[in-house]
């Protein structure tokens, strides 16, 4: 059973449930696919053991010695990533096509590492994740990679908990891909909202199981009825409504989950969210 | 003038940020979190026109094709594949042209396909851009890369995605300052760490706004001081923010948030030498 909390725009909460989650979980193999910017292991902690480079680019390389400057790589580089026989490795996109036009065998394209990916051991059991280079193209295949390790520290009939990433985009497909249920944290705000129904399309895409949950939810109660009344139409489960709790910020400062604080409002609802959900993985 | 917003995470405030100053001094604004674009909710533009944007991808003759592969071979995305004749994946196919350069029967031509749209308008007499990813496609630079080609030199206030990728790389790209709105917490440290590392790699000069402060002690205040970063300003820890938020309004409507995005402005001024 494999599991991702995704809500289309970023900081809605996801992290925060995810780390719950991995807490209440007795046995799940946690996942961030959040390779940007991943924080799972900032709340889970853990010590880190096994970590390798990710080859996930090429970038064209111009040797000076061949180079005529002849500029048939820059008039074919769509991306405008090559002047006077240097390339920009932040534009370049990998693509080869400037060593197709090179008549003096100058470009060559070389493996570029992209980021890490690294397996935590941690306190709650496995958790696989990586540390992108900063700027780095293919944040998508990055993810695909970290899903790939965690899988193989379990079976087939383990509970997965995936941190997803913010967006609609590449990464993000490549985080819902193959998941069995999507939870989707909504913040009632116009663009929460907006955000929803577009994460919402990328889950329906892929026929993917989508359940609701409105996080900070009194923040705005018009908007929670809209979407409360638009997941009732789409015939989608709207599992849980997370009360606005300044504790969060303080377990997040804490560096723990938020379910370790007793009488946190927030906290309460999120162990409802995960007891709900498990009658949806039996 | 380019001034970019960006923070490593999401959900920071880039948005609230990018809206209000750029509304407060009445420059033009470009949303190019393409993934989720949220400005256009709170600068509400009006006349608002719509134009696609496409990447062109290969189609292959058949009557030209000789089955060399060598355009399958190119291709670094994996976008072609061979059977009994060239098949595209074309949501993997990034519009390169690889595949054309190299076919010896010239049995290539490129056809535009459809990956999302452009829309702008005008708030008041305000310049709008904002640009949308179409849902279940993977690349938004191609559109992203369109939005910043549509910009003069005039001032320009631009509104990145979240992360630190090539999604955050292209909006940055010929930007004369950077904004790093980021949050006093744990996680938002992490991430502006991650932003101030890409801006000091692009050399882009910059400063950072922490949002819902609390209290003025906090490792991420902290960070700024011991690592020289300018604090341009601090937006504070407070609900009827994030009402006026979800409402979709801006918060200058309101004297004291006006004052507030004010004061950050005179230091984005003070920092960059010149009045915008």
């Amino acid at each position: 059973m494999q599991l991702v909390i995704i809500s289309g725009k970023g900081g809605t909460g996801k992290t925060t449930i995810a780390a719950s989650f991995a807490y209440l979980s007795e046995n799940s193999i946690k996942c961030d696919c959040d390779v940007d910017a991943s924080n799972l292991h900032i709340v889970l902690g853990g010590e880190d053991i096994k970590s390798e480079a990710y080859i996930g680019a090429k970038v064209a390389h111009v040797d000076g010695d061949k180079c005529t400057l002849c500029r048939a790589c820059e008039d074919m580089c769509r991306y405008d990533a090559i002047k006077d026989g240097v390339v920009d490795e932040l534009k370049c996109e990998g693509c080869a096509a400037c060593t197709v036009v090179c008549d003096y065998d100058a470009i060559k394209m070389k493996d570029e590492v992209t980021g890490d990916t690294i397996i935590t051991k941690t306190s709650k059991g496995i958790l696989s994740r990586a540390q992108m280079i900063v700027g780095a193209e293919g944040s998508g295949k990055l993810v695909t990679d970290v899903r790939k390790n965690a899988l193989s520290y379990g079976s087939k009939d383990d509970m997965y908990i995936l941190d997803g990433t913010p967006g609609v985009g590449c990464a993000v497909m490549a985080s819902v891909t193959g998941c069995d249920i999507a939870l989707i944290i909504v913040e009632p705000s116009q663009s929460g909202l907006n955000d929803f129904k577009r994460v919402l399309s990328v889950v329906e895409f892929f026929e993917i199981k989508p359940l609701v949950c409105i996080n900070k939810y009194d923040i705005n109660e018009e908007v929670t009825k809209d979407i409360s009344a638009y997941c009732e139409a789409k015939n989608i489960d709207l599992i849980g409504k997370i009360p606005f709790d300044t504790t969060v910020e303080k377990s997040i400062n804490e560096l723990k989950p938020i379910v370790l604080y007793e009488n946190s409002m927030a906290a309460k609802e999120i162990k409802n969210i995960w007891k709900k959900l498990n009658d949806y993985t039996k | 003038m380019q001034i970019a917003v960006l923070s490593g995470k999401g959900g920071t405030g880039k948005t609230t940020v990018s809206t209000n100053l750029a509304k407060l001094i009445n420059v033009r604004y470009i949303d190019c979190d393409v993934e989720e674009p949220n400005g256009f909710i709170f600068l509400k533009p009006q006349d608002i026109k719509s134009k696609e944007v496409s990447i062109p991808v290969p189609y292959v003759d058949e009557d030209k094709c000789i089955h060399c592969k060598k355009c399958v071979d190119i291709c670094q995305f994996n976008a072609l594949v061979h059977t009994d004749r060239v098949i595209l994946f074309e949501k993997l196919c990034h519009g390169c042209g690889a595949c054309r350069a190299v076919c010896p029967t010239m049995a290539i031509v490129e056809k535009d396909r459809p990956i999302g749209k452009i829309e702008t308008g005008y708030s008041d007499d305000m310049e709008c851009l904002s640009g949308t990813l179409n849902v279940t496609e993977p690349m938004a630079g191609p559109i992203i890369s369109k939005l910043k080609g549509m910009i003069d030199d005039k001032t320009t206030i631009i509104d990145c995605s979240p992360g630190s990728s090539c999604n955050v790389v292209k909006p940055l790209l010929g930007v004369d300052y950077a904004i790093l709105v980021t949050e006093p917490t744990e996680f938002g440290l992490h991430d502006l760490k991650i932003a101030v590392e890409l801006v000091r790699k692009m050399k882009i000069p910059f400063g950072v706004i922490i949002n819902r402060m609390s209290q003025e002690d906090n490792a991420t205040s902290k960070y700024c001081k011991d690592d020289n970063i300018n604090i341009i300003g601090t937006i504070p820890f407070d609900r009827d923010i994030a009402v006026m938020y979800s409402k979709g309004e801006l918060l200058i409507k309101d004297e004291k948030y006006k004052k507030m995005f004010t004061d950050i402005m005179s230091n984005i001024e003070e920092a960059i030498g010149c009045s915008l």
